[in-house]
């Protein structure tokens, strides 16, 4: 399985810091791309703060459309990142060392931008803002713990100050890297960000010991806070909604979701960067296995929600099920979700040459999100799309250009915002590489010669 | 009696042990030098180290504390603004569980961080003695020796293919004294 080659300590420093050292064509392009972007995206924003969340589509029944969808998809890629980091770091997983930062990174900026939708959705940021804090002690009135409008948001603000805590710590002996081959203002942030680490031995033991510690720690926030998400919706009595199946569904389906979003940004990250030597094909393949197993599992959980809504035969379920099979646009999504989502990739994922083909691996986990951000829309929007006892007024879904295009602003957002990441931090773990370097050894076994590591713990 | 930082810098890994077992050879023990590196080295490398932490009980306090906290908000909002729904009892407990879990681990976490810090005898902005060569991927050997053995620790480094030997001024013992004290410390 290793395919790791030993290299000079020296070559891997230069190399892993030359998106920090060098601004390549590449970078210049994507950030005025993406740059150009998020200028129509904070347009967008600026513009439906004036003049109101009528500018969108959103309107009785449906209140919650493309930015809360974006908000699940956002979410659910943010699971990858320390998922992957977490049980390769726990399981002591070679190939884990490129992967980790960069995965983790992701996680942090896509939790950003999901926290960031639903406040753009309520179209007056700044009033949830005021009615959420600070808490009204002086008239004594607090949101309502049994509201999962409550637990969402500080389930996701654990996991979003852990993911950041969490890239601090294992970044810090990089950071001291840094520190000691830069000048001017840089030299005095890193210097601070560093807080005085000299690699002894010490330093290193408690390293290792806490990233075990955060990892075990991380990974069951990880699990919670998905749940948490679909509860969202499941602790309504909606129906198709009300499902107990939901909290596994979120989190099998936001697996799906951000590993393969994770193989994405591995390989812009080889293109951009030129990681080709530490980003092998080994890593797709190993990765590769991981999505077919975690794609079955989801088409699984898929069936079973479906089943579940069938199953009662209650008359509502049904017709809000029969919608979602029968009628436009969500027919055209449950293609995307089957096609894209499964019918294409596992194939092509079955097979070990094409799970080393890089080009194929990329476009197979863009797909995959086409059809994961497809099923959000599936779940999410039909869900309101129905007349209430008393309803008055009664229009579909639509979303319109404002909404589109602060979508596309926030799948600008989080490769921009790890892009500056890399001009200021490596993106690839430095000391996790050299160590794996150090404990990098050939062993001959008959007449072969296989690489060997030699386990820290 | 004061104390003196000497640092030997070796370019490989083989010839700082060797350094390392001469140091020994003269009369300094494990315990009075440390060895820096720009990667983890596996355990034991450069001989048996003593050092020992607590970071263990960091998350454990961690979560005690977010437990509590996460208690004290789901519990006391609802006593403060006492909302009675659908005459069901006051105490909601499963909602009042997920509050309190994210409490609990929020807290471990940010526990963790901050024992890794303090562990890690971090922040230490003014170094005595430190090279930046180290990040390149040069193994240092840092003695903290009394006054009178500081020759021979340096002597000792430089027999041993040290491809340079620094020394820090003398400091009081006082100073160098927690350090040596941390590392003997219990287990985590």
């Amino acid at each position: 399985m290793q395919e790791r080659r030993n290299l000079p300590q020296m070559e891997v420093i230069q190399e892993l810091l030359l998106p920090v050292t060098r601004t390549t064509m590449w970078m210049w392009i994507g950030f005025i791309v993406l740059g150009t972007i998020l200028a129509a995206f904070a347009f967008a924003v600026a513009w439906m703060f004036y003049w109101g969340i009528g500018v969108t589509g959103l309107n009785r029944p449906g209140m919650w459309g493309f930015m809360i969808v974006d908000f699940v998809f956002w979410i659910g890629i943010s699971h990858a990142g320390v998922m992957i980091s977490a049980i390769l770091r726990l399981t002591q997983a070679e190939w884990r060392r490129p992967v980790t930062r960069a995965a983790e990174v992701m996680t942090m900026f896509s939790l950003m931008t999901a926290m960031t939708l639903p406040f753009i959705h309520t179209g007056r940021p700044w009033r949830t803002a005021y009615w959420v804090f600070p808490y009204d002690f002086w008239r004594g009135i607090f949101p309502d713990v049994r509201s999962a409008l409550v637990m969402d948001p500080s389930a996701v603000f654990t996991y979003l100050t852990g993911t950041i805590l969490f890239i601090y710590i294992t970044t810090v002996p990089d950071i001291a890297t840094l520190r000691d081959r830069s000048t001017g203002w840089r030299k005095g942030l890193y210097r601070v960000l560093a807080l005085g680490w000299q690699n002894d031995e010490r330093q290193w033991m408690i390293q290792a010991a806490t990233g075990f510690l955060l990892a075990a720690l991380m990974l069951s926030i990880f699990v919670s806070v998905h749940s948490i998400v679909s509860w969202d919706f499941s602790f309504s009595l909606d129906p198709v909604w009300h499902t107990s199946v939901w909290a596994p569904y979120f989190v099998i389906g936001a697996v799906h979701s951000g590993v393969s979003a994770a193989v994405t940004l591995m390989v812009l990250m080889r293109w951009m960067f030129g990681f080709d030597k530490y980003i092998r094909e080994e890593h797709f393949d190993a990765i590769g296995r991981l999505l077919v197993v975690v794609a079955t599992a989801w088409v699984f959980f898929f069936m079973l929600d479906v089943f579940f809504a069938l199953f009662n035969q209650d008359p509502r379920e049904t017709a809000v099920m029969k919608m979602r099979f029968e009628q436009w646009p969500y027919t055209l999504m449950l293609v995307l979700i089957f096609v894209f989502g499964y019918f294409i990739p596992v194939p092509i994922w079955m097979f070990r040459k094409f799970r080393r083909n890089i080009k194929l691996m990329f476009w197979t986990s863009i797909m995959v999100n086409i059809g994961m951000w497809s099923e959000r829309y599936w779940l999410v929007v039909p869900g309101l799309e129905r007349k209430y006892e008393w309803t008055f007024d009664w229009n579909f879904y639509r979303p319109g250009i404002v909404e589109i295009t602060i979508i596309l602003g926030t799948f600008a957002l989080v490769p921009f915002l790890f892009m500056c990441f890399s001009k200021i931090f490596p993106p690839v773990s430095i000391w996790e590489e050299k160590e794996g370097q150090n404990f990098l050894q050939e062993i001959k076994v008959g007449k072969a010669s296989i690489p060997a590591i030699v386990r820290e713990f | 009696m004061a104390l003196r930082d000497v640092l030997g810098l070796y370019s490989d890994i083989d010839s700082a042990v060797a350094g390392v077992d001469k140091l020994a050879e003269v009369g300094i023990h494990r315990e009075d030098f440390e060895v820096l590196s720009n990667a983890p080295y596996p355990e034991g490398a450069f001989g048996h180290d003593h050092t020992t932490s607590r970071l263990g009980l960091w998350p454990v306090v961690g979560a005690c504390c977010g437990f509590a906290v996460g208690l004290l908000i789901t519990g006391g909002t609802q006593v403060v603004y006492p909302m009675v729904t659908d005459g069901k009892p006051l105490f909601s407990i499963p909602p009042m569980v997920v509050i309190m879990y994210e409490g609990t681990m929020l807290a471990a976490v940010i526990f963790t961080v901050l024992g890794a810090i303090f562990e890690s005898r971090m922040p230490r902005f003014s170094r005595e003695i430190y090279d930046t060569r180290i990040t390149d991927g040069y193994i240092g050997v840092l003695v903290h020796s009394p006054e009178e053995s500081v020759n021979s620790a340096a002597e000792a480094m430089r027999a041993t293919g040290a491809e340079d030997v620094r020394m820090a001024e003398a400091r009081a013992t006082k100073a160098s004294q927690p350090a040596r004290a941390n590392r003997k410390g219990a287990s985590a």
